[in-house]
Formats: structure tokens, sequence, C-alpha cells
């Protein structure tokens, strides 16, 4: 047999394409397979049947200690905080856990719609705490903490007992008296297929494109009111100095910035969202700060820790690498938080 | 006279420098013959046309002595110091930066609309925006958890399925493999489901910026999903969903529609605008889900995953869910209808006089093309064509111009547009009947400008 055709029957063998053919949907030396370790270690999700729920259990009890110490700085002691993000409890009465409709939905007089008013699926809040949340410190809580901290808001809710314990069964249970867990509909046209609706929907709304006489007169319903002209700065800074319009004045001008006080330049740079002056925050307290270093000369080494960030002398919980901040900024704050973090 | 020389020594001179000037040009500006001729004696030739040059600036320059203010605005008569000057080298800005007086076209907050801004949105400025393209520096942004910059050397992106009956082969992708792989470059427009969401039950914000500026449109170029998908052996028959997930703190998951990654339209980008994604945006992986709302668009895409069941993740279950009347929520609410707006004269602006003006805007619609745009200056009784600029692209944004005099008397600009499928527009009325006030999402409602007789254009209501 010539080599050609050695070569051919070898391909045809192989069930491989001539190499004229080359398909190029064929990618064999593109990618590699994934190893079961690595599926492992990124299939985090938990679907509304629990697929993907992994084992765990948590108390109401153990719950509220990793709350306070995890959460309620921003989300408040009760997850009621609306400081941070909308508050995670509140609105849901006893009568909801029954129809799986919560009517404070349909309140007028009650415009809040907290995390429990909406979700239908307690899956979706193990999935998102175990992903996302301590929000500055995300995948830090192993499951067991994911179960515990989701008994506490369940309890919070008043959805389960004070002496409730949440594992991956008992969480089936919890799925059966969500208070929202009949509150979704798939009656409409914004997918594009009718898996969810069964069957084709219109869309709900049927414009026409009259072009002519198409009412009486227009009726004019609301106009922003002069105050909140002003609300979002200056507009003629938001449009260019020449062209067919210009942006209209509604505000001074800011006026050329003094120097900044370095507590103004700490809020800036977002220090103050973690450290307060007086009250420990996720960071510890600027005044506590001052304390623990006074008479030392810790200058250089804090600058150092607050640029690569780090965890450990307050606590487990880390400061994230603080890049942006300048160099001068930076060794400024410094210097103000060692002298004390005055308020002024 | 002005000029101390006489005609002639005066042009003596100025030869003399072009002389200076002839013997150093290259060969290649002047060709030998031309040299040749000057060196023979075409000089007087030359000389001739500087006499007649002179002569006219001899004139000016009397008229110049003469009359102390000439005719004409200084922009013209003055020569500026760019004109006058050596400009600035090559690659002085080696990546190159919008004029120092471009200052008012920048992202901005809104503020009071979130608590912290981590958690929150930064408007694109459509009311200096010209064409459909958004530079990338300008892409709205909206992140849940902070935005991040990824090492592209250290991502994956992880291809699996719910279980082997789904994707036969799980796949771990680099940058250099997926940059192996035959690339498409499609131009698509993002919007967030919550964009126009402030203006659910009244006016609230005063601009354009701020009503529809959660809203870019880019060349994305990546590798179609269905292509990864294929080459994991995915069974595309037992496939209902995707999950796509981010690889941020957020870990952003959001259940796609398999009919848009079967139809080959949903890419994994590492492409934006010709340049790499911006971090914002991204870099350096993000799904590109044509025509459904940005929350889908995960950024620092990590995962894919194949499955028959949805998700329900946060940004579906307790978010990005449409409240209607009856207290029930719409669930997995994604395409982005029909929709349109008149940017310029828009709100927060003065015309600047009577007479012409360009009114500009754009269209879009998540389930196709811009198939017409009319607009209205007497808010909505009566209805003009407006030009769609070219090109008009599916799921993209599409520039629609009209002109327009305006007589100095008040005026309630509106735009309506209709897509490939004949859906149009709908008017606050319309929209309100069926889904109420509190549905946050989704609002493609036709926006009015009312034009006031001192020229000031403001943000309103027309039923
Ligand atoms: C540093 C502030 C911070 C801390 C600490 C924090 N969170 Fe959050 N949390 C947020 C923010 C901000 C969001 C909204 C994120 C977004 O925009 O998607 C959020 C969202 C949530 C949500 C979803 C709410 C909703 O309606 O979407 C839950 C549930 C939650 N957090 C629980 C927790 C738990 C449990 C902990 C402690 C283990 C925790 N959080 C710690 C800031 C924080
Ligand atoms: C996301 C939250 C967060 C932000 C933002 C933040 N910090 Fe911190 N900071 C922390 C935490 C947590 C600690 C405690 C770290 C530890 O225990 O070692 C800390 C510790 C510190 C300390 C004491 C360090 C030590 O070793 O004793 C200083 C000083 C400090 N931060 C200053 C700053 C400044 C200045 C900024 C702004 C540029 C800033 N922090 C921003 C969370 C934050």
């Amino acid at each position: 047999m010539s080599r050609f055709f050695k070569s051919l029957a070898l391909a045809l063998l192989l069930g491989a394409s001539m190499p004229a053919a080359f398909a190029l949907d064929d990618f064999a030396a593109v990618g590699r397979p994934a190893t079961p370790a690595e599926i492992k270690a990124w299939d985090i999700d938990v679907g509304p049947d629990f697929a993907g729920l992994p084992q765990g259990s948590g108390s109401v009890e153990q719950g509220q200690a990793v709350f306070e110490e995890k959460c309620a700085v921003c989300h408040g002691s009760f997850g009621e905080s609306n400081k941070v993000f909308s508050p995670l409890v509140g609105g849901v009465e006893k009568g909801d856990l029954v129809t799986g409709h919560v009517a404070a939905l349909l309140r007028k007089d009650f415009p809040a719609r907290t995390t429990f008013m909406k979700v239908a699926t307690v899956s979706t809040l193990f999935d998102y705490i175990r992903r996302a949340m301590p929000w500055n410190a995300p995948k830090s809580l192993n499951n067991d903490q994911v179960y515990a901290v989701l008994a506490y808001l369940l309890n919070l809710s008043d959805i389960v007992t004070d002496d409730f314990v949440l594992n991956d069964r008992t969480i089936r249970d919890v799925q059966k008296i969500m208070p929202n867990r009949n509150g979704m509909t798939y009656e409409h046209s914004m997918w594009p297929s009718p898996v969810f609706s069964g069957k084709p929907v219109k869309p709900d709304t049927a414009n026409t494109a009259c072009m002519s006489k198409c009412k009486a007169a227009p009726e004019l319903v609301s106009s922003l009111p002069d105050y909140a002209l002003s609300s979002h700065g200056n507009l003629a800074e938001q449009n260019r100095s020449f062209g067919e319009v210009r942006g209209r004045k509604t505000a001074e001008s800011a006026p050329v910035a003094e120097k900044p006080t370095p507590l103004k330049i700490a809020e800036t740079a977002g220090c103050l969202g973690c450290h307060a002056i007086n009250a420990k925050g996720v960071g510890p307290a600027y005044a506590e700060v001052a304390a623990k270093y006074k008479g030392e000369n810790a200058s250089a080494r804090l600058v150092a820790k607050i640029r690569g960030g780090g965890a450990g002398v307050w606590g487990d919980v880390a400061m994230p690498a603080q890049e942006d901040i300048k160099d001068a900024d930076l060794q400024a704050v410094v210097a103000w938080v060692l002298a004390g973090a005055a308020e002024k | 006279m002005a000029i101390g020389l006489d005609d002639d020594a005066l042009t003596r001179a100025r030869f003399d420098t072009l002389q200076a000037r002839i013997r150093k040009a290259p060969e290649n500006f002047l060709d030998a013959g031309m040299i040749l001729e000057v060196g023979r004696g075409r000089r007087d030739v030359l000389r001739g046309a500087f006499v007649a040059a002179l002569a006219a600036l001899g004139g000016s320059a009397r008229a110049v002595a003469e009359e102390a203010k000439p005719a004409g605005e200084d922009a013209i008569l003055k020569l500026p110091p760019w004109s006058t000057s050596l400009g600035r080298p090559v690659a002085a800005t080696p990546y190159g930066m919008p004029s120092k007086y471009e200052t008012a076209m920048l992202r901005r907050q809104s503020p009071g609309l979130t608590q912290v801004a981590a958690s929150s949105v930064s408007f694109m400025p459509l009311q200096g925006m010209f064409g459909i393209i958004t530079p990338s520096g300008l892409h709205f942004e909206r992140h849940h958890q902070g935005w991040q910059e990824i090492d592209p050397s250290q991502h994956r992106l992880m291809v699996h399925g719910s279980s082997d009956e789904f994707v036969r082969k799980a796949k771990v992708y680099t940058l250099d493999d997926l940059m192996r792989i035959p690339s498409v470059s499609r131009m698509h427009f993002i919007e967030c489901g919550a964009n126009t969401g402030m203006e659910w039950g009244n006016v609230a914000v005063p601009t354009v910026q701020y009503t529809h500026g959660m809203l870019s449109c880019s060349e994305f170029t990546g590798v179609p999903l269905r292509t990864l998908l294929e080459d994991c052996g995915v069974d595309l028959k037992k496939a209902k969903f995707v999950l796509a997930e981010g690889a941020d703190g957020s870990s952003m998951t959001r259940t796609i529609p398999i009919e848009l990654v079967t139809s080959g339209e949903a890419i994994v980008a590492y492409g934006q605008n010709g340049e790499m994604l911006r971090p914002e945006n991204g870099y350096p992986l993000r799904l590109v889900v044509p025509g459904v709302q940005g929350v889908s668009w995960v950024k620092w895409l990590r995962r894919i995953k194949v499955g028959d069941q949805p998700w329900a993740t946060k940004d579906e279950a307790v978010h990005y869910m449409d409240l209607m009347p009856d207290g029930q929520h719409r669930q997995y609410t994604s395409i982005q209808e029909c929709k349109s707006v008149i940017t310029s004269p828009s709100g927060g602006q003065t015309l600047l006089d009577k007479g012409s003006y360009n009114v500009t805007g754009l269209a879009w619609s998540g389930r196709g093309k811009i198939s017409r745009v009319d607009v209205s200056f007497d808010g909505g009784v009566n209805w003009v064509g407006a030009q769609l600029q070219t090109p008009v692209l599916p799921k993209c944004l599409t520039r629609f111009n009209v002109g327009w005099i305006w007589d100095g008397g008040p005026a309630l600009l509106q735009s309506r547009a209709m897509d490939e499928t004949g859906f149009v527009q709908p008017g606050y009325r319309q929209l309100r009947d069926v889904r109420g006030v509190r549905s946050i999402y989704h609002n493609n409602a036709i926006q009015s400008w009312k034009v006031s007789e001192s020229g000031e254009v403001g943000n309103v209501q027309i039923l």
C-alpha cells in the first residue's frame, strides 16, 4: 500500500477528516478536561429543587452569633437596617406563611420591599449567602455557618421557631412555608420561549403607530419640581459649552476646593465605610488604633499595612488592600489617626 | 508703506529662502527634472509668482494700517497659537485621551439612588454622544460587589453540565485557548433592566443621562457560546437553561435562555470596541446576551453550566423581578422591549435661539431591528417619521435624526419606536394600565421633553 493510502486509511480509521476539510468546529487542542476536584471547587450553585445543596446544619442560636459578628455591622442586628442596603427582614405576616403570598406587597402604605417579602425560594438565600456574604469577605463562611445564619434570618422573619435547626433536610420543610412562595408569575413575553409560561404570551402593551390627530390634547401629568432640578449638580457642566444646546445652570460651580482635611480624605477614600472614629465597624475604631499605638512610631508600618491590606491584629476580618488612595493622602490620614483622629 | 523693504528686495529675500529650501528638499519632493529647470534659470517664473503674491500681501498690509478694525472675527483674523506653533509629538499620550475641553461627558452617579458606591450605578452621558457606539470609558457601570482587576493569565472559564447527560466533557479554557478559536464581532446594545426605573410613578431626575443612561452599545468580540458547548459535547435537545457565573466576590449568577445560545447569538466576549474589555465591564471575559437585560451579561465570567432547570439566583429571585399591581412578581423577565429616547434636545438643556435644530436620539429593541421611529413636537397628537441612520442592526442601538424649526413657542418632544416584529413602544398610560407603577424594571415608556418659550428643556410625563 502506498504511503498516501496508508495514511488515508488511518485517517478514516480514526474518523478524522481530510486535511483540506479541517472542520473549524473541531478544537481538539483547545482547552482541557476539567478535573472532578476543580468542578467541585466551583460548582457551588444550589437550585430551587435543592440540587447542589451541601450537607451541614446550624441552629438559630448559632446563627445569631454569626450574624452579630459578621453581618450586623451592615444589615443591623435584626436584619432591619437600610443604611447599606435595603432591609433583609420585615413586612411578613403570619398569614403569609399559609397563603404563600405576602399581603404587604399590596399595601399602599407599606412601600418597603424586604428580601423576605419577595423571595419565593429559600435555596436562593442559601446559595447567595454562601457565594457572596459577608459582602466584604465573600465565601469566608463554612456551610454550617451558612445554615446557621440563614436559620437566624428565618427566625427573625417568624418563619421558624427559636429552637429550630436548619439542615439539608429541614430546609425542604421551610420551603413549604416560605411567605412569598406563590408570589411569582410567568405570564409575560419577556423570556424568549414559553418554557416558563407553558404557552406563548403576547407582549402586554399594543401601541399603534398613529400619525395624526392621535388624541385631543396632550395631558401633562408630571414634571420635575424645581428643587429636583439641582439635585444632580450643575447641569451646565454636564453639557458641552458649544453645540446646538447648552446645559442649564442649576447650581453654582463647585468652589475651588480648599485643601481637604484628613477626615474628608478618609471619607473620600472609602475608609469610613469600615472605620468609625469612636465605634468599632468592620475595622477598628480610629480612636482605638490611636490608643493602641500611642508612643510608638507605627506610621510607616500602618501605611504599608493599609496599602497591602491584611488581618490578624484586630480580628479575623481582613482589611482589603487600599490601592487607590494617593501616598501623600494616606500618610496624612495615618498621621491624623495616630494623633487621635480629631473629628473637626 | 507698511513694509520697510521695497518689493524687489523682499522678493529676493523670499526667493533666497525658497532656494535654501529647494536645495534641502529630498529628491522625491522635487523631481530631478524640476531641480534642473530651477537651476537652468526658471527662477524668473517663480519670481514672477512671488511678486504677484507679495503685491497682494502689501495691499492687505496697507489696509490694516488704514483701517483699525477690519470686518471679521478675531477667531479668523488673528491667528491662534495652534496655527502658529509646533504641535506635540506622536505618542505624547501613548493611550490617547479626550480633549481637555471634553470635561462634561463623564459617567455620573444619581445622588441618593443607592447607599454604597460598590453596589451602585454610574450613568452614561447620553446627552452628548454621537452615532451608536459608546466609548468604552463611558460605558455605564452597575456592580453589585465592586469591580475587580483580574489577571488574565490566571483567569479560567469552566464549562460543564448539571450532569454528564447535558455536557459529556467538562472543560477548562484559558484566554490562550479562547483566542485560538475563530471569533465573531457584533454590535449590540446593553441596557440594565432598571433603566428608567426611577420614573415609573412620576418624573424623578432632570436629564437623559439619569433617565436612560444605564444603556450602552459596543462592538463585542469573542466566541459564540454555542461553539464552546459543542466542543464540550453538549446535548442541545436535553439542555433547557444555562447558568452563567462571574469570578468576582458576588460571583454573580443568572439563568440564560438556551434559545439565545443555540441561535449562536450569545457570545463569550473578550473584546470591546477593538480592545480588550474594560475592567469595569468584565475584563477579561464577559457573556454577551443580545437583547436581554444587562444583569445577564455576566462579567468576569468564570463558569457556564448547562441543565434543564432554572436556578432562581438572587438576582432573578429577589431582584430583577417586576412587581405587578396584583402583588405578584413577574419572574425571569429578560428581554428589553422596544424603546427610544430623544437625546438632544433633552432635559436640563437650553436651546440657543429660534431656528433649525437636529432632533436626534436612539432607538433599540431586544427583539430585533428597529423598523421605524416617529417624533412628535406636540406631545403625541401628530407625528413625523424620523430618518434612521445606518447601520440599522438587530439588538443594537439605532440613531435617528429629524430636522426641526423651533419657532420660539412651547413644544412637547417625544419619540416612538417600532421594531421588526411590529411592536410599537408604549406610552405611560398603556404601560401603567397593565403594570402599575411599582415594577422598577422594564420601563420602556415614551419619554417626553418639554421645551418652554425660554428655550429651557425639562423632563415631563404625558398621557
Ligand atoms: C460590609 C457590609 C455587609 C456585610 C458585613 C454583610 N452584608 Fe449582606 N449585603 C450587603 C450589601 C451591600 C448587599 C447588596 C449587594 C447587591 O447589591 O447585590 C447585601 C445583600 C445581602 C443579602 C441579599 C439581600 C437582597 O435583598 O438582595 C443577604 C441575604 C445578605 N446580604 C446577608 C448577609 C449575611 C448573612 C451576612 C453575614 C454573614 C452579610 N450579609 C454581611 C452588605 C453587607
Ligand atoms: C472593607 C473594610 C475596610 C476599609 C475600606 C478600610 N479598612 Fe482599615 N481595617 C479594616 C479591618 C477589618 C481592619 C483590621 C485588620 C486587622 O485586624 O489586622 C483594619 C485596620 C486598619 C488599621 C489598623 C491596622 C493595624 O495593623 O493595627 C488602620 C490604621 C486602618 N485600617 C486604616 C484604614 C484607612 C486609612 C483606610 C482607607 C484608606 C481603611 N483603613 C480602609 C477594614 C477596612
